[in-house]
């Protein structure tokens, strides 16, 4: 930079020094020192922020950027069978297409009236998921669905007055450390025990935990370990016998082939929208979702912003609005339900195009699909010495568990070795369920092909007889 | 001869308000778009070899799990969904498109098309958190200085970056606060939370959901947060303190470093929502002034755009004493490797699922690199210049007011009143708003309750020129009168966007509200006329 010259900022229009002293003028300053008079003096900077030298011109700053990111080697640069929370699955040119618009992507939180976009897209992406989950009222997206099944677990404690939630004894720690720091001084978690051959909620041992104390029973499917759980009904009926409301997770994108989880009797239904057509950025494609039935009890109980559609002074025009907004933070502060705020709108507009692009056959399909290819893959992992594949004898979706003990080694040796053959292998359990012994957790989805999985099936060959 | 156009655009040397009218293409809802059979993308076919092995997969469900009817969602074509869409998105007023000042605390500046760009890029787009740490080197590494930058603005030690929005850190500081004096022995004792009515009502909010009782300070006359409220409210009970500063009036406190002294005493925390950065962006810091915790947004202060309401980033920044108590994992540099970090045994743990939103991390740091220290300062001036000179004019038109703090100057931002013209006209904040959008911009009232009677929130931001800042006010000059001579076009407003004045009662009705279609369909009965 040269010394004494001001540098104009392409991003900052009133840089240039004439216009700066133009302005300054206007409002008799003579300096913008005059604004911080507030600012008390010790609490002033008085040297220069330490930070590295700017990157002024676009091309310098995209070089260094691009020089950096080089270092990765991504998820599709490499086969990669990772799920876990995160799905790596086609995203449609179209859903990129539209969350990339200036109108859609730059905007925030005008009213109906300039946004109107907004809200409809919003409406539409609640209404679809609403089909999917034959659910009436859905939410505007929370952040993730970590903190959609957190919210479930609240509404339940605030629907019943109880404090108890009942959690299947197989979901992610992660997930459970994010509920259980949510959940601290409003409820008691416990975890129900699970069938070690089937992974299914043991039903004796959720007969025995559930009180008139227990708000909510909570359930998976499909789970965190990939199996489903097939006994929806039962551990509904249980939930409602005792006066408890039955919150289920799911994975959308499964609800082409799956029953919707309404139909065994679930109150409340969350997940993560993320396979909907969000990249998988490292992790920052989440959004999570809230459904349940159009009875007051359960909408007034919602923290999100719920979009509704409403007539104008026009007839025959549609307008949309909040329902129900004085429910909210921002309407009364702490006397709202938890809070609300930025979250993850601009995926709910996506995942409302990814449904609108794949349709009711659309969803079909991809679920038959990658069943029939995680199916593939269990069997013909199966057939290789010390491997079983699935741990668990139950119907998968698209994730499963393959124990390696057999093999005499750990998953660690066996992903490293699967790597350097550019193959990325399923999530190292180990750790989180060290029941399991030497596991980890394999996703297939509709981009894999055949050979991608005889492709894995050769290497793990390979690598479990070195 | 022809007539000189230019002159008709200019009266007395100024531009004439825009003609400007929304975009309306009075589109359905996209469910009476659909006909039976079309498609919008085809999914990739299970392979023959698949099928011979596998047989019928859906075969391994039990009845019960199976769903028995296709979900009614609609068909299309796909050039008829992104034509939908892309209607939808005509409709909608980013901040690539107007003069956004008028959605004040929520910093509406520029989003460069850069960052975009190189977010996009399938070298974040398509990386999966669980890869091993190798192959993602240059994700961590961007995190990791990013970090750093933000240790340099702030003082603070350590960050989490995982908070997926500005809400979510906050909630993160009411849980740091929590752990911290549980860690103490004092969970039970320390259960009350002070904020100011002019701190974010998130602040307020993730306080009581994380099991405090609030307590929620109002200014004192001159509209500065009460000293001698936060001395009286003060208390061995006290957990800690949630404030913004400069206030959502745009009013620094003088006596924030007191404000920090008297919590402090108490064995209190200090936690500060950083959501007002935009105008003290190396000025002042959130160390100097004795925080323990501070938050930023992602997606105000550092440009990454807002998304129709996210995806956006809270970072969390913390004291070293604090540091042990943030999310895990945090991230770690040990001269080669980028790696993520663990083994934390006093964090508060997981926040959200994996390490927050990675590309608006990247939006962020590119934003910051392209400024560094002496762009970042002038981000912070020219935002106040920008405030400053839209207050005097704001402040020129009859029946405006900025109340509290009179004669002084503001940061970044200003809580203006229309009082005196409601009290003149019957016309209503909202109303000027509504009006507003006839010109193309956007306008808020304020979050709730409304302690300036009539209120707006105009934040001008670094990005918008001079005249740009004037043909805004102009626009509010313009309304004024308006309201004054004409109340009746003023309370029917708007005229010229998409859609006119929407019925609300619906929306409060249990028996008429319909948060999907489906619901719609099945109340629109209930709806004078039946509806459509």
């Amino acid at each position: 930079m040269n010394k004494g010259k001001a540098t104009v900022y392409p991003y900052i229009p009133n840089s240039v020094p004439a216009v700066k002293e133009e302005m300054l003028r206007a409002v008799d300053a003579q300096s913008t020192e005059e604004f911080y008079e507030d600012v008390p003096e010790v609490l002033r900077l008085r040297e220069p922020l330490e930070l590295p030298p700017p990157l002024l011109s676009e091309h310098e700053l995209k070089r260094h950027v691009e020089g950096i990111l080089a270092r990765n080697r991504t998820a599709g640069e490499y086969l990669s069978f990772l799920g876990a929370g995160c799905y790596q699955h086609h995203v449609p040119a179209v859903c990129d297409e539209v969350n990339g618009r200036g109108e859609f992507l730059t905007a925030y939180a005008g009213e109906p009236y300039d946004d109107h976009g907004r809200f409809q897209a919003l409406f539409e992406y609640a209404s679809m998921m609403g089909e999917l989950l034959e659910m009436d009222v859905v939410n505007v997206p929370t952040y993730d669905g970590f903190q959609a099944a957190a919210t479930s677990l609240r509404m339940a404690a605030r629907l019943t007055g109880r404090r108890g939630a009942l959690l299947c004894g197989t979901i992610s720690p992660q997930k459970l450390s994010k509920i259980a720091d949510y959940c601290q001084r409003s409820m008691e978690l416990r975890l129900v025990e699970y069938s070690p051959e089937t992974g299914q909620m043991a039903l004796d041992a959720l007969r025995d935990a559930i009180s008139e104390e227990t708000a909510a029973v909570y359930v998976e499917n499909p789970s965190y370990l990939g199996f489903l759980e097939v006994q929806g009904k039962e551990i509904a009926a249980l939930a409602h016998e005792a006066g408890a409301e039955c919150v289920v997770d799911v994975n959308p994108l499964s609800l082409g082939v799956l029953a919707p989880p309404v139909t065994y009797g679930a109150d409340i239904v969350c997940g993560d929208i993320q396979p909907l057509g969000m990249h998988m950025q490292f992790g920052g494609g989440q959004a999570g979702f809230i459904a349940s039935r159009d009875e007051v009890r359960y909408v007034m109980e919602y923290p999100s912003r719920l979009f509704g559609i409403a007539p104008t002074r026009v007839p025959g025009e549609y307008g949309f609005g909040d329902v129900a907004y004085e429910r909210t933070s921002f309407a009364v502060r702490e006397e709202g339900k938890e809070w609300v705020g930025t979250a993850a709108a601009l995926w709910g507009i996506t995942a409302g195009v990814y449904l609108a692009l794949m349709g009711p056959q659309g969803m079909a399909e991809i679920g038959e699909g990658i069943m029939a290819r995680a199916r593939y893959a269990m069997l013909r992992m199966d057939d290789i010495d010390g491997v079983q594949a699935p741990a668990f004898d139950a119907p998968h979706f698209q994730e499963f568990v393959v124990r390696f003990d057999g093999t005499g080694k750990t998953v660690a040796e066996i992903n490293g070795a699967l790597q350097t053959r550019g193959i990325l292998g399923g999530k190292d359990l180990s750790q989180e369920f060290p029941a399991l012994g030497q596991s980890a957790l394999y996703c297939l989805s509709e981009v894999h092909t055949q050979a991608d999985i005889d492709q894995l099936v050769l290497a793990l060959r390979e690598v479990v007889a070195e | 001869m022809s007539r000189d156009i230019m002159q008709e655009r200019y009266v007395d040397g100024n531009p004439r308000l825009r003609r400007f009218h929304q975009a309306r293409w009075d589109e359905p809802v996209i469910f009476e778009l659909s006909r039976e059979g079309q498609r919008g993308i085809l999914v990739p076919e299970v392979e023959r070899g698949i099928r011979d092995t596998v047989g019928d997969a859906l075969s391994t469900l039990p009845e019960g799990l199976r769903r028995s009817n296709l979900p009614a969602l609609p068909e299309l074509s796909q050039p008829q969904v992104l034509r939908h869409y892309d209607r939808l998105s005509q409709e909608n007023l980013g901040t690539d498109l107007n003069v956004d000042v008028g959605q004040g605390t929520c910093t509406m500046k520029y989003s460069p098309k850069i960052n975009d760009q190189l977010a996009r890029s399938p070298k974040v787009a398509e990386l999966h958190p669980l890869q091993d740490e190798d192959t993602v080197q240059g994700i961590l590494e961007i995190m990791f200085r990013f970090e750093e930058i933000l240790k340099a603005i702030s003082g603070m030690d350590r960050f989490s970056l995982q908070p997926a929005a500005g809400s979510a850190a906050i909630y993160t500081n009411t849980s740091i606060i929590r752990a911290y004096h549980a860690h103490r022995g004092e969970a039970e004792q320390r259960d009350e939370i002070i904020t100011t009515i002019f701190s974010h009502p998130s602040n307020a909010a993730c306080a009581q959901t994380a099991g405090f009782k609030v307590i929620t300070l109002y200014p004192d006359e001159r509209g500065y947060p009460d000293l001698a409220a936060l001395k009286a409210a003060v208390s061995e009970r006290t957990a800690g303190l949630m404030i913004t500063n400069p206030e959502d009036t745009g009013i620094y406190n003088p006596k924030i470093e007191e404000f920090v002294r008297v919590v402090h005493e108490v064995g209190g925390l200090c936690a500060y929502d950083q959501a007002n950065a935009n105008g003290i962006l190396g000025i002042t810091r959130a160390r100097e002034a004795g925080f323990d915790l501070c938050h930023f947004n992602l997606h105000k202060t550092f440009s990454a755009p807002h998304g129709c309401g996210g995806p956006g980033a809270g970072v969390v920044g913390a004291t070293q004493e604090l540091a042990r108590f943030l999310p895990v994992p945090l991230l770690a540099f040990d001269g080669e490797h980028y790696h993520l970090d663990w083994d934390r045994p006093d964090s508060i743990g997981k926040i959200g699922p994996f390490y927050g939103n990675a590309s608006v991390i990247l939006k962020a740091y590119a934003w910051a690199m392209s400024l560094g220290a002496e762009g970042l300062r002038e981000v912070a001036e020219i935002a106040v210049l920008n405030n400053n000179y839209l207050l005097a004019k704001v402040l020129d038109i009859p029946g405006a007011s900025a109340p509290y703090a009179e004669g002084k100057r503001r940061i970044e931002q200003v809580r203006y009143s229309w009082q005196e013209l409601a009290e003149g006209t019957d016309v209503r904040s909202e109303e000027i708003g509504l009006r507003a959008a006839d010109f193309g911009v956007h306008y808020w009232t304020s979050h709730h309750p409304f302690v300036v009677p009539e209120p707006c929130t105009l934040e001008p931001t670094e990005s918008y020129a001079k005249d740009e800042l004037d043909e805004y006010a102009a626009i509010l000059a313009h309304v004024a009168e308006e309201a004054r001579i004409d109340p009746e076009l003023v309370k029917t407003a708007p005229h010229r966007s998409t859609i006119h004045s929407i019925e609300h009662e619906p929306l409060d009705d249990p028996e008429r509200w319909a948060v999907t279609w489906r619901a719609y369909k099945r109340k629109v009965k209930s709806y004078p006329g039946g509806g459509k």
